[in-house]
């Protein structure tokens, strides 16, 4: 039997996911929030976006089921000890990626280490060469075949599997659509070609076929090569940037999410409640405001490492403790990136009490604690969508700065930042070795890219002012 | 005018009191003198005689709060917090963990770090507010759409990146210049040249985007069209006009980055090796030196504050309608 492992951001990650699915049934029967919304999705590069932000999502979910194995039982005693290393389903899913390590860097694609080693000869002798990869590209010494066939032909099969696929959904969504509408399929088909329907579908499916694509060519191509090459101690680049998914979008949505609670309840009170409340609201923020945020965070995190350095007998593997200190650095980060949304919050408290349906639910004797979640809070929650969607991939980028200052995730912690900042080096050798930093650079400029434009959309479609112009 | 500065620094005082209680507790209370002693000795066979004599040799060997030990006002001055906390309000930061005066290191590095934050400041304004208005000029044309698409693919590139592939580029590949160092005087130049474009370069994104939109939220006002309804030439309503005005959000908002420009750029100095206050703090943070970070909490802190006043007196000054009270 396997050990499952919570993680406590394992936890908080499908807490936050569950909320957002129960939210989406309850805004289903709302016009008010529907409307929003749908204006948000009819936007081709939003909802391009929102495939691709979605594909990030599932990777990181499936990268948060934890579990350990069990060792091999010895027959002394039949209690069942389990392995020190904590898996997901993702290294389940990628398996060949995880185990098969090279002995040091390999380029992209390569059937050779990157650096000459002195060789023995069997027959005597020594010779200076590029040793062959344990794995990368072994099938191609025993059937002989040319690399560049074997890849063009992978990438071949690849593309074909995808276009079924694609078509796969294309056809599945069609018939969905047309049993929702009451209507032929094939004039559905048509429709969604033509770009006809309320949300650009055609959009969707396009980039959902862009996503299988490269699904595709991963499972084809990045069983039988490093596809971006390994590092230093020969772990497959490409693995190691599918598992930084998570961390980056843990720092991204479990900041807001801590955060929030506070945020929200502290600014809306301060606004509404006013008086010695107030001051005390507006002066905790100030003071948090004004101090540097690296620097808070760079002193929070530094004592956590004291703390941690002291009390090592609170976490049972480095897993554990490695997803502890993440945790903390979303509170912390939370902390530092609260105050902006506490002071608009505020404001906008402050001019809704003024509001003469909030004036007449007060004067029919409405207690103040209903008036708040009745009328206040539906009223502010645009802002804080807002907020939290805007805020999300500036705090992926922090990480990346974080863990090149030294107060970022641990060390043993797959990240992006924790990849740039090791590439930093391997960019000085001689040949340069740039594999690790392109990796890293592709997936989260594409996550953040993906998160910027998403959100603007979201701000557009939510924020009253905007819709004026 | 003065009377509202004064009360303005009256105001600053109690914030600067709550981050002083905040950072001592983040670093006396959370974690005792005798963790962190343990924490530098590194773990293995820390002897109870060592922990002491690091804590007598950094003056971490007296009470928190109270000293029961001394007699009169040393009873509250003779310990942690007063030595350590409260002496930051007269700006004696004392020394660091490894025994360098602070003050002294401070202000040894505060020119370097002006050298390279206030030449980004200044040319990454120029360069922003003149993309900002280009694309405010073509609003709703190609230009202008692209130009913002541009933008947010600039935003989304982590400054690391540019600062790697800058180094990378101009400097590896291309040698047009050193890849990092410092030298004081004129030669500067060569060594300042890059870590300033890639910092101008970083900030373009974000800095014209949102200058762009105080652009056009100027551009939509009537007086605007009054100038357009009267035949001013689009150049003229464009300069004479829209971009004075665009400037008080923007002047203001730089105002209260120019004190912080003292503590230095963290990732351009330290990637370039520039001896100013960012890199410091950088190798305090990494070495764990904990009287470095709380002497840049406290500095990053009061010049934040001092930011802020000068805001609310840039405001007066751009804007004759405010008046301060």
């Amino acid at each position: 039997m396997i050990k499952p492992v919570f993680l406590t951001t394992d936890v908080l990650l499908f807490l936050l996911f569950a909320v957002v699915v129960v939210f989406i049934f309850y805004a289903r029967s709302k016009p008010h929030i529907r409307e929003p919304w749908q204006r948000v999705f009819s936007g081709r590069i939003a909802s391009a976006s929102a495939v691709v932000l979605l594909a990030f999502v599932l990777t990181s979910l499936l990268d948060s089921m934890h579990f350990r194995l069990p060792l091999e039982n010895n027959a002394v005693s039949d209690e069942v000890h389990y392995s020190g290393e904590v898996l997901s389903v993702l290294d389940l899913m990628m398996g060949p990626l995880r185990t098969q390590v090279e002995k040091t860097y390999s380029a992209p694609f390569a059937t050779q280490l990157f650096s000459k080693e002195t060789v023995q000869l069997p027959g005597g002798g020594e010779v200076r060469t590029n040793p062959p990869l344990l794995y990368g590209g072994r099938h191609l010494q025993e059937s002989g075949e040319g690399r560049g066939q074997d890849i063009l032909a992978r990438s071949l099969r690849a593309l074909l599997q995808s276009l079924l696929a694609s078509v796969l959904v294309f056809l599945l969504l069609a018939a969905l659509l047309a049993r929702r509408d009451g209507c032929s399929i094939r004039r559905k088909m048509g429709d969604i070609l033509a770009g006809k329907t309320a949300l650009p579908w055609r959009v969707i499916l396009l980039s959902i076929s862009m996503l299988l694509l490269f699904v595709f060519l991963s499972t084809n191509l990045a069983v039988a090569y490093h596809v971006l090459g390994t590092d230093k101690v020969g772990q497959d680049v490409f693995y190691l940037t599918i598992k930084s998914i998570r961390t980056g979008l843990i720092i991204g949505s479990l900041t807001t999410l801590v955060m929030l609670p506070f945020a929200i309840m502290m600014g809306i009170l301060a606004g509404y409640m006013r008086g010695w409340i107030d001051d005390i609201v507006q002066y905790t923020y100030t003071t948090l405001n004004s101090i540097p945020g690296v620097l808070l965070i760079a002193a929070a995190i530094l004592m956590l490492q004291v703390f941690m350095a002291n009390n090592p007998e609170y976490f049972e593997t480095t897993v554990e403790r490695a997803d502890i200190r993440l945790l903390f650095l979303c509170i912390i980060l939370g902390i530092t990136s609260w105050t902006g949304l506490c002071r608009l919050l505020r404001g906008e408290a402050l001019k809704l009490r003024e509001a003469e349906y909030i004036q007449a639910a007060v004067s029919f004797g409405v207690s103040h604690g209903k008036v708040i979640t009745r009328h206040i809070l539906p009223n502010v929650m645009h802002v804080v969508l807002i907020t939290v969607v805007l805020d999300f991939s500036g705090l992926v980028l922090a990480e990346a700065v974080l863990s090149y200052v030294g107060v970022g995730v641990d060390s043993t912690m797959n990240s992006w930042g924790n990849m740039i900042n090791g590439a930093r080096l391997e960019m000085a050798r001689e040949p340069v070795v740039w594999w690790s930093l392109l990796a890293a650079f592709i997936f989260m400029f594409t996550l953040v890219l993906a998160a910027n434009l998403f959100s603007d959309a979201v701000r557009d479609a939510f924020d009253p002012r905007g819709r004026e112009r | 005018m003065f009377a509202y500065i004064v009360r303005r620094i009256a105001y600053a005082i109690p914030i600067l009191i709550g981050v002083n209680l905040l950072t001592f507790y983040l670093f006396f209370v959370v974690n005792s003198p005798d963790d962190m002693a343990r924490m530098h000795l590194g773990m293995k066979r820390v002897t109870p005689e060592a922990v002491e004599k690091w804590k007598v040799d950094h003056g971490y060997d007296k009470p928190l709060l109270f000293n029961e030990a001394s007699v009169g006002v040393e009873k509250v001055t003779d310990t942690i917090f007063f030595e350590k906390s409260v002496r930051l309000f007269i700006f004696d930061f004392g020394h660091s963990d490894d025994g360098r005066d602070i003050s002294f290191d401070i202000s040894q590095r505060m020119m370097p770090s002006l050298a390279i934050a206030i030449p980004v400041l200044l040319v990454g304004l120029l360069v922003n507010i003149t993309f900002a208005m280009m694309m405010a000029f073509f609003k709703g044309t190609y230009l202008d759409v692209s130009g913002v698409i541009l933008c947010v693919v600039l935003m989304s590139i982590s400054s690391m990146f540019y600062i790697i592939g800058g180094q990378f580029l101009l400097a590896k590949l291309l040698r047009l210049m050193p890849i990092s160092g410092f030298e004081p005087g004129v030669d500067a130049f060569k060594f300042l040249l890059l870590p300033v474009i890639i910092g101008v370069a970083s900030g373009i994104g974000s800095g014209s985007r949102w200058y762009r939109t105080f652009f056009l939220e100027e551009a939509g006002k009537d007086y605007i069209r009054t100038a357009r309804a009267k035949g001013l030439a689009e150049s003229l309503v464009l300069f004479r006009h829209i971009l004075r005005n665009a400037l008080v959000p923007i002047v203001t908002g730089v105002v209260v980055i120019l004190p912080l420009l003292f503590m230095g750029s963290l990732l351009l100095e330290s990637f370039f090796a520039i001896p100013g206050l960012g890199s410091y703090t950088i190798d305090a943070i990494r070495n764990q030196d904990f009287a470095i970070v709380r002497a840049m909490v406290f500095l990053g802190t009061v010049l934040y504050i001092i930011g802020l006043i000068l805001v609310d007196i840039s405001y007066t000054i751009v804007d004759p309608r405010v008046r301060l009270a």
